[in-house]
């Protein structure tokens, strides 16, 4: 069946309410929703949340936001309490103690904090171990929650609280870590990245195969933070656009190894259309600074061209 | 009938595990409590229990995953030892807040540092206040025991904390003595079905757990978790008489040891009770009226009762295996002297750091303790109550 925006909202109600406490024009709530909304409506889902935005702002006492089964214990460690929960599934339901008819899905949400940092090992213990899970970070590249600090995943230059561009140091000065290839590189069955654009089609899809593909599936959705990285509320999907039309973020997925890049632009725009919009790099356009946008653009493009090798060493017939 | 055995510590708490058939078991092997995962999973990859075991990646991820699956409404347990328990701490705590009746098998080593991977109780004093019943064992007996009794009590509808069972590392989880198991059919039946309340996999009534808990609620949600380990005092002793039905071997919160008559007390936790046991002995056979209070129950803390048992000594020595660093005195000297004082008991008693990281005790040690006890009756000085049993100096 193909692809309806309308259809799928008026046939799967959100299982994230309304009433929870996101900021306007955070990236976050939107992932949770179409992530959830892969759901079939018959399947019941436990949902796991590492400390964070999402967690501080979905379930304040003695209110929650989530329509399924949630939990969360801390911040590092979404995916091994997910584990734990997956683990019970399968024991209770082998041993006969839950009703066989109902199928339960088990999905984490977790920061690039409590995914790419904090939480890197217990999400890669959880995957390696083969758990039936999702594992998605929503990467808004710094510590959001408590007031925008850089974290590994943080773009190159980016101005932090704990990287604030000086008069020495213009910002964060190191590069991004690539945790999608961390992810591929555990050899499960479904990795992807993404990020909400085009009525949603790319995420909905990749959230779909990833719930419903058998063992662990991990999803790094860009999420834009309106405060930490500077732009107008309203044009959050804009910047999603322009991370995926500048190659910055680009949408790819990796099905059992094999590469397939989801969306090649016809005209590759340049980094800083992506760049310029957002106050977090606007110390890069004061003269002078040029270099720091050709080194952006230069590190785009190399992880852009890698990207496209992988795809075509992944997917090259085997010569007979 | 029992079955007579012959096990380790750690035997006997891995058999009480595949006795329980506990739904999920994460662990992560450390010394000297790796064998009771080790052991269990020969378990289950021989198809003897119906366990899920999530082999994890660190100690912190084995509380988390334990947390996960008992909330998903499993029942979860796991063993670990000195920094294994220092890893989990954070979930530690968080376990006992979300009220999930998690089981674990604590294997009493020194924390680091520097390292050592002996025996000594500064993993069990580190989580001392955390919210879960620690009960304590003398050996291997009253590990699986313990054990045994350890769901009853932790998923007692007016109690819903965790609970862990010690046990000395080495002392007694590598020695091997005589024990009497039970046969799993009893077991089963003593240990009953696992019915929780409210669970994640309740498809007909989802819940959320977890909370960010501010300023209008986290006092009160407190509170009910001390409420509840104040009513697991009630509830350790009813799961005790049961088990004493069972098997005739008799729980309390103390055991009392040729105490009716006792001067020179000694109080301690785990295998240094069964030295004192031989001193104690001993001293009587020389006239001496000696006696021991070995602790079973260290959370909750049962004041009260231990100030009772302890009213009519002439001196009283409370034995810590793990120095508090504070200044004052180890966390088992200072309960019992909270204990003695609110409930208006005025004993001479003094304190004795000893064993820290495997150092042997011998009944020499104790012997002299008990010397000390004596001078200080005789002449009414305590001087020093902060003191060390054989400490090179």
């Amino acid at each position: 069946m193909a692809y309806n925006l309308k259809e799928i909202i008026a046939d799967k109600p959100s299982r994230l309410k309304s009433g929870h406490r996101m900021c306007a024009g955070c990236g976050a709530p939107i992932v949770a929703r179409m992530v959830l909304r892969a759901l079939k409506n018959e399947d019941h889902a436990v949902i796991a949340n590492a400390t964070g935005c999402m967690e501080v702002s979905t379930f304040i006492y003695p209110y929650s936001a989530w329509s399924d089964s949630y939990i969360h214990t801390a911040f590092e460690c979404a995916g091994a309490t997910l584990s734990g929960a997956e683990a019970a599934y399968r024991s209770m339901k082998k041993q006969g103690k839950l009703p066989k008819d109902v199928d339960t899905k088990f999905i984490a949400f977790g920061g690039d904090g409590g995914t790419y940092d904090i939480g890197l090992q217990s999400l890669s213990g959880a995957m390696e171990r083969g758990h039936d899970m999702v594992y998605v970070c929503y990467d808004n590249g710094a510590y959001m929650n408590t007031g925008i600090q850089r974290s590994s995943a943080t773009p190159h230059f980016a101005d932090t609280t704990t990287t604030p561009a000086g008069t020495v140091i213009p910002g964060k000065m190191q590069v991004r870590k690539d945790l999608t290839e961390i992810m591929v590189g555990h050899h499960i069955p479904y990795v992807a990245q993404t990020v909400p654009i085009n009525n949603f089609k790319d995420l909905y899809e990749k959230s779909e195969k990833a719930i419903y593909t058998e063992g662990p599936a991990f999803l790094n959705v860009l999420a834009p933070c309106p405060r930490g990285w500077g732009y107008p509320t309203e044009d959050l999907l804009q910047i999603n656009k322009l991370a995926v039309e500048t190659c910055y973020w680009p949408l790819y997925e990796v099905v059992n190894g094999k590469y397939k890049i989801n969306y090649k632009p016809a005209k590759k725009l340049p980094v800083e259309e992506f760049l310029r919009p957002q106050r977090r790099f606007k110390h890069m356009f004061k003269p002078g600074n040029e270099w720091m946008i050709e080194a952006f653009q230069k590190e785009t493009d190399e992880r852009w061209e890698a990207l496209l090798k992988l795809e075509e060493i992944t997917n090259k017939e085997e010569e007979k | 009938m029992s079955i007579r055995e012959r096990l380790s510590g750690n035997e006997a708490a891995a058999i009480a595990m595949k006795q329980i058939n506990p739904d999920v078991v994460a662990a992560f092997p450390i010394t000297p409590s790796t064998e009771i995962p080790q052991y269990f999973s020969t378990f289950v990859s021989n198809g003897q229990v119906d366990t899920e075991f999530v082999a994890v990646e660190s100690e912190h991820s084995a509380m988390s995953a334990c947390i996960g699956a008992q909330s998903a409404g499993a029942r979860a347990m796991t063993a670990t030892s000195a920094n294994g328990l220092s890893l989990m701490w954070e979930m530690i705590y968080i376990a006992s807040s979300l009220r999930l009746p998690i089981v674990m098998s604590l294997v009493n080593r020194a924390v680091s540092g520097p390292l050592n991977i002996h025996n000594d109780h500064s993993d069990a004093m580190g989580v001392r206040d955390a919210g879960w019943i620690m009960l304590f064992s003398e050996n291997n007996q009253e590990a699986y025991d313990n054990l045994l009794m350890a769901h009853r009590i932790a998923e007692h509808k007016d109690v819903l904390l965790p609970l862990m069972v010690c046990q000395d590392g080495f002392i007694t989880s590598h020695s091997i003595e005589n024990i009497e198991l039970l046969e799993d059919d009893k077991v089963k039946q003593f240990v009953g079905k696992y019915k929780p309340e409210h669970y994640l996999l309740n498809d007909k009534e989802p819940i959320a757990v977890g909370p960010l808990d501010l300023q209008a609620y986290l006092f009160e949600h407190k509170y009910q978790q001390a409420e509840a380990m104040r009513n697991a005092k009630k509830v350790i002793l009813e799961v005790s008489k049961d088990f004493e039905k069972l098997t005739g071997r008799k729980y309390s919160f103390f055991e009392e040891y040729k105490m009716d008559d006792a001067e020179l007390v000694v109080v301690c936790m785990n295998s240094t009770a069964g030295t004192t046991k031989a001193v104690v002995d001993d001293l009587r056979n020389k006239g001496v009226k000696a006696g021991l209070l070995k602790i079973r129950v260290f959370r909750p803390f049962p004041a009260e009762e231990v100030a009772n048992a302890l009213s009519n000594a002439k001196a009283i020595a409370v034995l810590d295996k793990a120095d508090s660093l504070n200044g004052v005195g180890g966390a088992l000297f200072e309960d019992v002297v909270s204990g003695m004082y609110v409930n208006n008991k005025n004993v001479p008693i003094v304190n004795y750091v000893y064993g820290i990281g495997g150092r042997d005790t011998t009944t020499k040690e104790i012997s002299s303790v008990y010397s000390d006890l004596q001078k200080i009756v005789d002449t009414g000085n305590i001087d020093n109550p902060y003191r060390y049993l054989g400490l090179r100096k």
